[in-house]
């Protein structure tokens, strides 16, 4: 028996869950793209609402605290006319003692028909994935430092929607990449999307030693990495993961690897800045760049959205 | 009442100009549903000499049927570049059937506020309506069988054709 190799695909080659970037074929990449441009228009109408999921319910299971990308799943689904039950499981049922995978049993058993999944262990939404009955979608909400495969999705739709064409592009991707899963799914989707340049930018300490094997370059001198490049996607500093010395300070990060005006200036001029939130200003990088004009983090916010609006209506409907 | 063969889409898109004339004001807004209804409108409003622009609707995701069949086609985003609210529209289609994309996109309307009144307009009425729907303006009404179906297509210089598929 042929064991499938992409347990996010059905047997039609369609996606059925939404669990990383990698492996995804350019085609459903594209799919999820275009059809969140087709929500941009939706959510800027009178009535910001379709009726297109309407009688699905749809569970937040977050075994792991986050406000934003909770509130962005929750609006996306209402505004697909869902309902949405929120629930976070880290002060719930886990502490009476249940497991995960029963936690998830008698949500299923309420007729569930999507979980959007956050947990702190990689891997945690590909086993509820396995164990949950055919007709139940999952979507990775971001877990442990494996994937998170909606932010990289909003992220390449920002670029997509200021740069058009991304086989002429440079990006950089700069920070705590080792502790990111945000950084693995944006590099997966813009490998994908043929950005013929991509270049991590970080600390030894802070880059994964086979960070290369997934087609970047890396700098470890913020000044040469960042050259003439279209788009810096900055990475937030994860001091809830940092236990060990990956760092002398967050003063000395800031001095070296913090987004100045300076250190942007050495990017083209219409580069654009994006930062996935939420931002720790004066270390990963200056207010001045934050809130300035080549900053898009905001419009990263209102897409993601419509990012995952589209990765909720496709799921449902395959 | 009826035509047996297809009628040349240009030839009926001049007699829906014709027919549409007397009833419209450069006011009037013209909604072509995606993908020939748009061609439609974008000729419609030319033709008409209208002073609102045209508008543009992909009603995917309004349809009834997607518990069947999902988000297949590549879904085109919406484009109504006036307010509807209070507006005199007219809907165009290149063929009108069942009903249930006119279903659809009535339901979109509402959604970007409440219009005066909605006609519709369609190329060729090929019958077989499952809801209480009608067309004002029609091209041509025509007799198919229902499990043939009929296509609009649009060459590169813009001339509009219409194509019969057999199963």
């Amino acid at each position: 028996m042929f064991l499938n190799k992409n347990p996010q695909l059905n047997k039609n080659g369609e996606l059925h869950h939404l669990l990383s970037i990698d492996g995804l074929p350019l085609e459903i990449l594209n799919q999820i793209l275009d059809t969140a441009e087709s929500f941009v228009g939706v959510t800027q109408r009178e009535v910001k609402k379709v009726p297109l999921l309407r009688g699905k319910a749809i569970f937040n299971l977050f075994f792991e605290p986050s406000t934003r990308t909770r509130t962005t799943f929750e609006i996306a689904a209402k505004r697909l006319s869902a309902d949405v039950i929120n629930l976070a499981i880290n002060v719930s049922s886990t502490s009476k003692g249940e497991s995960m995978l029963d936690t998830v049993a008698n949500l299923a058993a309420m007729q569930a028909d999507m979980f959007v999944v956050r947990h702190s262990e990689s891997g945690a939404p590909y086993l509820i994935a396995r164990h949950v009955g055919e007709d139940i979608h999952v979507v990775n909400a971001g877990d442990g430092r494996h994937a998170h495969p909606t932010q990289g999705l909003l992220d390449v739709f920002t670029v997509r929607h200021y740069k058009k064409d991304f086989t002429q592009l440079r990006v950089a991707i700069v920070g705590d990449v080792l502790h990111s899963r945000v950084a693995r799914s944006q590099i997966h989707a813009l490998t994908t999307l043929g950005v013929p340049e991509v270049r991590v930018i970080g600390p030894k300490t802070l880059i994964p030693g086979n960070v290369e094997s997934l087609g970047v370059h890396v700098y470890h001198d913020m000044a040469k990495g960042l050259k003439d490049v279209d788009v810096i996607m900055m990475l937030r500093l994860q001091n809830e993961r940092m236990q060990g010395s990956f760092l002398p300070s967050p003063q000395e990060f800031f001095k070296f690897y913090g987004l100045t005006a300076d250190k942007l200036a050495l990017a083209k001029p219409d580069a654009i800045v994006l930062h996935p939130g939420p931002m720790n200003r004066g270390v990963e990088i200056d207010s001045g760049v934050a809130d300035g004009k080549q900053s898009v983090i905001l419009p990263q916010v209102t897409f993601g959205i419509s990012i995952r609006m589209a990765v909720m209506s496709i799921l449902a409907g395959n | 009442m009826s035509t047996p063969t297809l009628a040349e889409a240009e030839t009926l898109l001049a007699e829906l100009t014709a027919k549409m004339r007397p009833h419209v004001t450069p006011q009037t807004g013209l909604i072509g549903i995606v993908t020939g209804g748009a061609w439609l409108a974008e000729r419609l409003h030319s033709n008409l000499g209208l002073a609102v622009p045209f508008g543009t609707l992909d009603v995917s995701f309004y349809r009834d049927d997607f518990q069947r069949k999902g988000l297949k086609r590549k879904v085109k985003p919406s484009a109504i570049p006036f307010d509807v609210e209070g507006r005199d529209l007219i809907l165009v289609d290149d063929v009108l059937y069942t009903g249930r994309t006119i279903r659809a996109a009535m339901n979109e309307l509402f959604d970007y506020g409440r219009p005066a009144r909605i006609r519709l307009a369609a190329l060729v009425d090929r019958g077989g309506r499952e809801l209480p729907i009608t067309a004002q303006f029609a091209g041509a009404i025509i007799t198919v069988d229902a499990h043939d179906s009929i296509e609009l297509t649009r060459d590169a210089s813009g001339k509009l054709s219409l194509v019969m598929q057999k199963p």
